[in-house]
């Protein structure tokens, strides 16, 4: 049902991760200046590179599937893309980014012709490739970004970008660039679109507050999803005149959020588990917990133990050490592993605690009880 | 344990849970630094608001978060001089010894006796639920570790 794999003996915690086209390959940073690829090999992985170019802590990557390209940016103020070379070797070309802080996150458009770059410069950098200079080029949106942007996403459309950023706000931009494409079409959040102009800007929440901590477009583009750092979930829907729905959770913040399908949105975070939410005709609600796993049954004279360290620590559990989730630290990403956005069979979440699990949604589906993945 | 350190250390318990939700956050004033904002405090934008939590006048914790690290400080109960003396040198002694604690800060802030910093690397290496019993553990045993030392002198001076 769900998958636990661990590559060799990293045991430091996983920053994010990609896969390929077809799955067979993960990039990853063990929380260091290295990208690691690893190839599956039936239940074992086997390192086939190590992308050793950044001198600081990777924060983004991002596989481009059709190009088989990777892009990767890190704290240095750098982003690199690799491509293969003949005899498989990745091969980095630098990019101009010209920004003078971290870079945060990074994403392909679906295209693949272009990529963004979310900074700590409080601007994002939308890059492609200039093929006169053979470089790779950048032109920035800075305004009105307030603060670091954390997390990016592409409307698949390729023109449309949202940017999530400590400023409280999500922030949908236009990210045209005439040079290598055509004028785009409208869309449900606006027409008119030169590079830079913002389509629609959200505050996370009415009393001020709350770090946003990833942003995801539905698979049709109406819809924008949201977490953020006061444990909401949010959902701006184009097509209700961006009406904005937001919901509360009992869980600690959120860090990650993917749709699965066009109307069930999975996201994970702090509280180690990943949370299924659905979105049906403006009503946002919770559906169910994927990590199923029980409480360990301890051992003999419980009630007193129980009593015991609820006086001598004020909490209930005092022997067991690991959690009861299968993460044992937060969930810092989510991706889908099988199918695309408007079908998810598989996800794959990695985390602090150094562990990539991958979660099959339909025996997920078949094993808890009332739940229905639309 | 008497009737108000229950809740008082349940308080604290839950409030750590909530604030030590770190991520890795690089510097935006510096670059290609990564600070504690809590203690730099640059970005006014990525501290959160302070909690004191207290069980009376003199015992009380502060609870400072932001988004890569937080600091707590605890004020110790301090009945008579010779507690005040005693809890500034065992606090004294443990600040010296700093760096053996991890989590400890080398100063208290100003108005309590012993500050924790926590940053979001200790967050990946340690569990967090061990991180907030090791604060909440301390917290019982201070009280517990200075009376013990009050009677020590007590019988000294006989």
């Amino acid at each position: 049902m769900t998958e636990q794999h661990r590559f060799g003996n990293n045991i430091n915690p996983i920053t994010c991760h990609a896969w390929n086209k077809d799955k067979t390959q993960i990039a990853f940073s063990p929380n260091n200046h290295e990208v690691h690829i690893y190839k599956r090999l039936g239940n074992e992985w086997k390192l086939l590179d190590t992308l050793n170019q950044h001198d600081l802590r990777v924060m983004g990557i991002d596989w481009a599937p059709n190009t088989n390209r990777i892009v990767t940016c890190a704290a240095d103020r750098n982003a690199y893309v690799w491509s293969q070379d003949k005899d498989g070797k990745w091969k980095p070309t630098l990019v101009l980014l010209r920004i003078n802080r971290a870079a945060t996150c990074v994403k392909w458009s679906p295209d693949e012709n272009k990529f963004a770059v979310g900074s700590g410069a409080r601007l994002i950098s939308v890059c492609y490739f200039e093929s006169e200079n053979d470089w790779w080029v950048s032109k920035h949106i800075k305004k009105p970004i307030r603060s670091t942007v954390t997390c990016l996403d592409w409307h698949p459309n390729n023109i449309l970008l949202a940017a999530g950023s400590t400023d409280f706000k999500v922030r949908i931009f236009s990210a045209y660039i005439k040079d290598i494409e055509n004028a785009p079409e409208a869309t449900q959040w606006g027409s008119k679109m030169p590079l830079g102009q913002l389509m629609g800007e959200f505050v996370n929440s009415s009393a001020g507050g709350g770090w946003v901590h990833n942003v995801s477009f539905s698979p049709d583009g109406n819809k924008l999803c949201w977490v953020s750092h006061d444990s909401s979930v949010n959902v701006a829907d184009a097509t209700k005149g961006n009406a904005v729905y937001k919901l509360n959770s009992e869980f600690l913040p959120f860090l990650s959020c993917t749709w699965i399908s066009n109307k069930s949105i999975v996201v994970a975070g702090h509280s180690c588990i990943p949370i299924l939410y659905g979105y049906n005709n403006s009503q946002l609600n919770f559906i169910a917990k994927l990590d199923a796993s029980q409480k360990k049954e301890s051992g003999g004279l419980s009630a007193m133990r129980m009593f015991h360290s609820l006086d001598k620590q004020a909490r209930t559990e005092n022997s067991d050490t690991n959690l009861d989730s299968i993460h044992q630290n937060a969930i810092t990403c989510v991706c889908i592993y099988i199918g695309n956005k408007q079908k998810a069979a598989k996800i794959s979440t990695s985390g602090a605690d150094g562990q990539l699990v991958i979660w099959d949604l339909n025996s997920l589906e078949k094993s808890i009880q009332n739940l229905r993945i639309e | 344990m008497s009737a108000t350190l229950k809740p008082y250390l349940s308080a604290v318990r839950h409030t750590l849970m909530a604030a030590m939700c770190l991520d890795n956050f690089s510097s935006q004033v510096v670059e290609r630094h990564n600070k504690p904002e809590v203690e730099v405090r640059t970005s006014k934008e990525l501290l959160l608001n302070p909690v004191v939590i207290s069980r009376n006048e003199k015992e009380k914790v502060l609870i400072e978060s932001s988004v890569n690290s937080i600091r707590i400080s605890i004020s110790v109960k301090q009945a008579d001089e010779i507690e005040k003396i005693l809890c500034k040198k065992f606090m004294r002694f443990m600040m010296m010894r700093a760096e053996n604690f991890i989590v400890l800060r080398r100063k208290p802030i100003e108005g309590y006796d012993i500050s924790f910093l926590i940053t979001n690397n200790h967050t990946e290496q340690m569990y967090k639920h061990k991180l907030v019993d090791f604060v909440i553990h301390f917290m019982e045993e201070i009280d517990k570790e200075i009376s013990e030392m009050k009677l020590a002198l007590d019988v000294l001076l006989q």
